[in-house]
């Protein structure tokens, strides 16, 4: 990864009349950076990469794609990227191969290389004996990769996937998630992802902007956005032979969930409390079966930040009005 | 001007080739549309001249006028909402294709279209007995025929819905009228004061103009006026419907 920066926004604002979808955003990714954009329903994702696809017009504020700017130059940006638009699909009654063809030819990529590099991907995708298959014949995992084939066929700089896997089956998730890591590792293609899958985030992106009500509220790697909640990190305790009542080992006030064969303890110092634990349970002859300390998962960070940003919104309006 | 100008032009020029291409094979090459395209305006024209005599140079330039503003406005203002319902729209508009691209491709598929299956009842016509008395009139009269209404039905398509019954009704409101006034029926000169007055705020007046002088009729306007005309209402149809696509893009999320 690059530090070089491939995609900036610097106070990206987007009204909708009198509602404000996307809230003076601000941030940097880099080339050949995975980034993942989360943030619960309407909170301006899609709105955001709709202004960085140059789909629509930001109302203040700018962004620069691959060295472009989105307002002064939309078209010159979109040579540089492919796009997988929410919910948008491939035509119907055009095969599959004619759908990548299309692509690449509005994207000029000459005719022997968008023929074989068009073979190529679908042979990836697993579309190959569907070639001469219509788009409307296609089940909604197999419309997906196809949408894949075509935003990859011009090999852009920049990939744009807006939720590609919502809604998909087990296997075509997979082999979508397998080939944006291979397309990131072997031709440093940059991604930005939209996604609810916070979990698939997590696995997927170097870094991870977390955004509500239009606003950024987080932007840092999926491991320092779970080791920035003390409160939610945890030590889980299971028992080899029956569950032991956590009042027979230590006295706490923590949060504590149980588990079919062990609990789970929510604590700011994971560490001591393991510690402690073995020791007692050790000294009463109880057999541990495994003891680990755990950081929060992501989706306890999204949840723990969107959250906060809800609860301090009355404050930012009263603000406002100030 | 910018040293990137005309490798620009030429991306342009090929992506709105492109996009004919598309709309050509998904929207235009079906049996059901090409049928519509031929067998419409014949039957509207006889159904008008049925019991009447009609001489043959009046009523073959008048069918062609009629088949070629049919067939060139016809399925133009579907291709948008189309695209819309099918949620193809935003995947072409984030493409390296600009809007202008895009229109031009979609006037393209539609001009071809028309000037196409205008050449049915032109030969139809020939082989009935009809003259052709100035080729060059007939060539622009057709081309730049089909280049105003193709682009009068990408105006019609600008509208942000992605409902096409709205925009088929909206056609039917705006063309159907046009015929009336435009002297494919009724000569210039015996029409009302009203139809003659409302006659030059049509597009097809002037095509049905040109194509008769093709055919060796007499003018009503100037020939310059006719093509200027075309030419014209043209460029005002794009430039509005560009106009409106960029006002209006995200009205319909």
């Amino acid at each position: 990864m690059s530090a070089e920066p491939i995609i900036e926004a610097e106070g990206l604002t987007r009204h909708y009349g009198d509602r404000v979808a996307v809230d003076h955003v601000n941030f940097s990714i880099a080339r050949g950076e995975i980034f993942g954009f989360l943030g619960p329903n309407g909170a301006g994702k899609s709105t955001t990469v709709r202004m960085l696809t140059g789909y629509i017009q930001p109302t203040s504020g700018t962004a620069r794609v691959a060295g472009y700017d989105i307002v002064a130059a939309p078209v010159s940006a979109r040579q540089h990227i492919g796009v997988v638009p929410e919910e948008a699909s491939a035509y119907a009654d055009l095969t599959v191969w004619q759908n990548v063809m299309l692509m690449a030819e509005l994207h000029s990529v000459p005719r022997r290389r968008r023929i074989e590099r068009g073979a190529e991907l679908i042979e990836l995708f697993g579309l190959a004996d569907r070639r001469e298959q219509k788009g409307r014949d296609l089940s909604k995992g197999l419309r997906q990769r196809l949408m894949l084939c075509m935003a990859l066929v011009s090999d852009p700089e920049i990939l744009f996937l807006d939720e590609p896997t919502s809604g998909l089956d087990v296997a075509s998730s997979h082999i979508i998630r397998d080939i944006v890591i291979r397309m990131n590792r072997e031709r440093g293609m940059t991604v930005f992802v939209t996604t609810h899958n916070i979990e698939e985030a997590g696995d997927l992106c170097h870094r991870v902007g977390i955004i509500d009500q239009g606003r950024l509220v987080a932007i840092d790697t999926p491991q320092a956005l779970r080791g920035s909640i003390n409160a939610r990190r945890s030590v889980e305790v299971r028992f080899a032979d029956h569950v032991v009542a956590i009042s027979d080992l230590i006295d706490t006030n923590a949060e504590i969930v149980p588990l079919a064969d062990g609990f789970r303890i929510y604590t700011p110092e994971p560490g001591r409390l393991a510690q402690e634990l073995a020791t007692r349970a050790s000294g009463r002859a109880i057999r541990i079966a495994s003891l680990n300390t755990l950081a929060p998962s992501l989706e306890e960070v999204f949840l723990h930040i969107t959250a906060r940003a809800e609860a301090t919104e009355p404050e930012r309006a009263r603000a406002d009005a100030r | 001007m910018h040293a990137d100008t005309f490798p620009r032009l030429r991306r342009q020029a090929h992506a709105a080739y492109v996009i004919a291409k598309k709309d050509a094979i998904i929207y235009y090459l079906k049996p059901p549309v090409i049928s519509f395209g031929i067998v419409f305006p014949l039957f509207f024209y006889l159904a008008f001249a049925a019991g009447r005599t009609v001489p043959t140079g009046v009523m073959v330039p008048g069918i062609v006028a009629m088949a070629l503003f049919f067939t060139a406005s016809a399925i133009g203002p579907l291709v948008t909402p189309w695209e819309r319902q099918a949620r193809t729209f935003e995947r072409l508009v984030t493409s390296p294709a600009s809007l202008e691209a895009i229109l031009c491709g979609d006037v393209i598929a539609g001009m071809a279209f028309g000037a196409l299956l205008s050449l049915v009842p032109l030969v139809l016509g020939l082989c009935l007995g009809a003259q052709i008395g100035n080729p060059g009139c007939l060539l622009l009269g057709i081309a730049l025929g089909a280049l105003a209404f193709s682009s009068m039905g990408v105006l019609m398509a600008a509208p942000p819905t992605n409902a096409p019954s709205q925009i088929m009704m909206l056609s039917s409101l705006v063309r159907l009228p046009l015929i009336f006034i435009s002297g494919v029926f009724v000569p210039h000169a015996d029409m009302p004061a009203w139809g003659q007055w409302l006659s030059p705020l049509s597009p097809l007046s002037y095509s049905a103009d040109l194509i008769r002088v093709g055919f060796g009729g007499a003018a009503y306007f100037p020939v310059s006026l006719d093509l200027a005309a075309l030419m014209g209402f043209a460029a005002l149809f794009l430039g509005t419907a560009r106009y409106v696509h960029r006002l209006t893009r995200d009205w319909a999320h």
